[in-house]
């Protein structure tokens, strides 16, 4: 099979682009070394709340600190405004006492917080405040925790945490655990520690432990790398199936109507739009509880719309042009022309759709990999999507009489297929695909009238590489330009990225001028 | 059977041309100088200037009906070589503002914002005019020959020649917007003061320029109109209508279609060149796929398949254009929408077919209804 061979080249490439591609990461963990640890001062006493509030407003900085402390301690979060009224009054240096003790109660209660989000990211806060004193707190927060990413991040903080530790072997223990938790937060520290090590005045301690760190940063850095394939891969494939949804009404109108629907694009404007002004409604008409259901609710109403809207156009102009493919062309981008101006005049610009619930966030998957919801939403819409135009147009009574219609109009008429009203049909299908594409689309971008002349130059070229009128060609093509895009882009950029798409498609055509699933026999030059 | 092929240049764009030059080479330039300023007959500085512009367009036009109307090539990347004429001279016109920029340094204005210390290597020989003048059409000119090349070559033609061209639109315009191409980015280049030493705000230096730009279109006129009565022109005209039977007559129909590609891509060139010293800028705006369409819709307007069909709509279009956006600014685009949509339907010949059934009653543009006969294009 060509096209497994073509896929297996875009997956072979996006595994190279990954590995040799930069890796950039968020690292957090910079500064958590180099703070020093400031809990060992001077015996200081303290035995009450009462006594730690008053003391943190001394004079003495060993009282300060030791009331500080012992309120990392014992405090809670219920402590907050009674510092922060302090805070107000205090001087600079009882401010700056202040400040790390009101973010560690902070970040301690949120590790309780209901949304496992809020303990994540307080479980990463207490990782860049270098406080040990929080070690306690994230071990007892993990033990509860039952989501396993937050739990992750509870441990991979504590153990970096634990890289401040007085105690050498808690500190190499760390430094392993580090390695075997993969943890991307920790590499740059890691990576001090390494060449801490490498200085000639190193102890033999220091020694030890980045020998630990170089067998853990490899470990992370390889587990990285592969991290780094999955995502683009995936990156790969949310493109190709946001270019597939869109292709997919081309390539019907294109290969089944000989038509060139430039204004493909605006029809799915007009299905976010649609999407749009259905969010208004639910939030002008009904409670706010229900909110959520103008998305699904949205998908027939899109659907429709942009079904009505490409039938009166098929009515109206396109049906003057069949057999005409260069003027389809010219005409379809007029009538794309008006569409825009209209929903720029009546809309305005910068409309924008909220995401329901269930598609806001991510899911990760493994340490290193996020998938946003909106994202794998996508990906199974244009599956879903793919399988019911096959199935619509080769397992169905219409299907068959479409693509009778499209191999012989005379004889289909002969035979009593009301080739008229296929054409019409085949065309108002095509453009509610489009509407459902609008509608999905809102989920990842922006509602403006542009919508459409973003994507419409791609999916034209993955029709042209797929070929016409073979679904198949118009998957593969347009997992191959999705996928390339997103291979080529860490190297050149996006904008670089398009013009090497623009010439490999060129290229690619010198080698098969009808694209990937050329049609064959007496109906290829037509 | 299709009728006996006629010469596409029949004596009856004789007239047209003839008076056209008259118009647009004499009474112009006279009612510009000639009437004094608040006569009813005088026709102002800014006007002259404006038919400039639209005369360029013209030109650009001619391009794209020599290869659209006469040979089925439909390309929607003429934009991109009008930039590249046009970026050219413009890049000549920045060298020459010299000291008189904002910053008064010996460096455009934009490579002072953007931190370029040196002028970029391809900037250097654009000191030079005449520099500028050959490279305003050699760029394009090769540029189309190895696109073009590449293009035919492979047998991609009709739409998904359109598709790819449009997207070599797409690319260029994307490209041109960047700033780390020393192109100026999405401002372009503009603020020019003087061409081989005359200033460009004198009203006199503009005439000139203006002259010089009839001249140049009646010199491709002349020139496309040499090429499409020859042999070359009659066998243009069979590719369009039937690139099989050319196949098969022993024709290789690509290097034809090459040919008018590259001609048509060096008049954009031409046309972009005198567009810059006229208007005084040049934008990524006027490279995109939207200005390349509108070349399109000129010479559909006009009446494709004839030469002056071409400028008739690259005329008639911008005037409109030009009139209509300072009353209704916000409905110019559901005019070139319409014209696109009206025109492709009812008026396949545009202006000239309409004056030809009108006038004389004769049959549309020779070769179309051949064409149509065929259900291809």
């Amino acid at each position: 099979m060509k096209g497994w061979r073509c896929a297996a080249i875009v997956i072979l490439l996006m595994v190279v682009s990954a590995v040799m591609g930069p890796h950039q990461r968020l690292l957090f963990a910079e500064e958590v070394s180099s703070q020093p640890s400031e809990t060992a001062s001077a015996p200081v006493a303290v035995l009450s709340i009462e006594q730690a509030l008053s003391g943190i407003q001394s004079d003495d900085p060993a009282v300060r600190q030791a009331a500080a402390t012992f309120l990392i301690e014992k405090g809670d979060a219920g402590l907050i405004p009674k510092l922060d009224e302090i805070r107000a009054e205090g001087s600079r240096i009882v401010r700056q006492t202040i400040k790390p003790v009101v973010d560690l109660l902070k970040n301690k209660a949120n590790l309780m917080h209901e949304s496992p989000d809020f303990r994540r990211s307080a479980a990463a806060d207490l990782a860049l405040t270098g406080r040990v004193e929080a070690i306690p707190y994230l071990k007892e927060a993990a033990d509860k925790e039952d989501v396993w990413w937050v739990r992750y991040t509870m441990e991979e903080s504590w153990h970096l945490l634990e890289l401040n530790s007085d105690d050498p072997a808690v500190r190499l223990e760390a430094v392993k655990k580090l390695g075997e938790l993969r943890s991307l937060n920790s590499l740059s520290t890691l990576k001090e520690l390494i060449e801490a090590g490498e200085q000639s005045e190193a102890t033999e301690q220091q020694k030890e432990l980045a020998a630990a760190g170089r067998a853990a940063v490899e470990r992370i850095e390889t587990w990285s790398m592969w991290a780094g394939v999955l995502e683009t891969l995936f990156r790969g494939i949310s493109l190709s199936s946001i270019l597939l949804i869109m292709s997919l009404g081309l390539a019907i109108v294109f290969g089944l109507m000989g038509v060139i629907n430039m204004a493909h694009g605006e029809l799915m404007m007009i299905g976010a739009y649609a999407t749009y002004v259905t969010q208004q409604a639910f939030i002008a008409w009904f409670s706010p509880e229900v909110f959520d259901w103008y998305f699904p609710a949205a998908l027939p109403v899109a659907f429709l719309t942009a079904a009505m809207v490409g039938w009166v156009l098929e009515a109206t102009v396109i049906r003057f042009l069949y057999g005409r493919l260069l003027e389809t062309l010219l005409a379809t981008w007029g009538i794309s022309l008006i569409l825009m101006q209209a929903a720029r005049v009546y809309f305005g610009d910068l409309t924008a759709v909220i995401a329901p619930q269930a598609l806001r966030g991510g899911a990760q998957v493994m340490v290193g990999v996020y998938l946003p919801y909106n994202r794998i939403f996508i990906i199974v819409l244009s599956v879903v999507c793919v399988v019911g135009v096959y199935y619509l147009l080769f397992r169905s009574n219409l299907g068959m009489r479409v693509r009778a219609v499209t191999q012989n109009r005379n004889m289909s008429a002969c035979l009593g297929i009301p080739t008229r009203k296929v054409d019409s049909y085949t065309f108002a299908f095509a453009s509610g695909l489009a509407g459902v594409a609008g509608w999905a689309l809102t989920m990842v971008g922006n509602v403006d009238p542009g919508l459409g002349q973003n994507y419409i130059v791609d999916s034209f070229m993955v029709v042209v590489t797929g070929g016409v009128g073979k679904l198949a060609g118009t998957i593969w093509a347009s997992l191959g330009i999705g996928g390339l895009n997103k291979v080529i882009e860490p190297f050149t950029g996006a904008v670089y990225g398009k013009v090497f798409i623009l010439l490999g498609v060129i290229l690619f055509l010198q080698w098969r001028p009808s694209g990937l699933f050329a049609a064959k026999g007496r109906s290829a030059d037509a | 059977m299709p009728e006996p092929m006629r010469s596409p240049q029949d004596s009856r764009e004789t007239w047209p041309f003839y008076s056209a030059v008259a118009l647009f080479l004499i009474v112009l330039p006279l009612l510009n100088v000639l009437p004094p300023e608040d006569s009813w007959l005088h026709l102002s500085d800014f006007r002259l200037n404006q038919f400039g512009k639209f005369l360029c367009f013209a030109i650009l036009a001619i391009g794209l009906d020599l290869t659209w109307g006469y040979c089925g090539v439909l390309s929607l990347g003429q934009g991109v070589f009008f930039g590249f004429g046009a970026y050219c001279m413009g890049m000549y016109l920045a060298l020459q503002i010299g000291k008189e920029s904002v910053y008064g340094s010996d460096l455009p204005d934009f490579m002072v914002w953007t931190q370029v210390k040196e002028l970029p290597w391809f900037w250097i020989p654009f000191k030079s005019f005449w520099a500028g003048l050959l490279g305003a059409i050699l760029v394009p000119v090769l540029f189309a020959t190895i696109f073009g090349f590449l293009a035919f070559r492979s047998r991609i033609k009709g739409v998904y020649f359109a598709i790819i061209t449009q997207a070599l639109a797409f690319a260029a315009w994307l490209v041109f917007n960047r700033n780390e191409t020393r192109l100026g980015g999405t401002n372009g280049l503009t603020d020019f003061k003087q061409i081989l030493g005359f200033r460009l705000s004198d009203p006199s230096t503009q005439r000139g320029l203006y002259i010089l730009t009839v001249l140049a279109l009646i010199g491709a006129y002349l020139l496309c109109r040499w090429i499409v009565e020859s042999r070359t022109g009659k066998v243009l005209i069979a590719i369009r209508d039937s690139e099989s039977r050319v196949v098969f007559s022993g024709y290789t129909p690509w290097v034809y279609k090459l040919f008018v590609f590259v001609v048509a891509a060096g008049l954009a060139g031409l046309a972009g060149l005198l567009y810059v010293p006229q208007v005084g800028i040049i934008t990524p705006a006027q490279i995109g796929v939207l200005p390349s369409l509108e070349v399109v819709i000129w010479v559909a307007v006009g009446g494709r398949g004839t030469l002056v069909g071409a400028v008739l709509g690259a005329v008639t279009v911008n005037y409109g254009r030009s009139v209509l956006t300072n009353y209704f600014p916000e409905a110019w685009p559901f005019i070139l929408g319409g014209l696109f949509v009206v025109v492709v339907t009812m008026f396949p010949d545009g202006l000239i077919g309409i004056f030809r059934k009108l006038f004389s009653g004769g049959p549309p543009a020779p070769g179309l209804a051949v064409q149509k006969a065929q259900g291809g294009s």
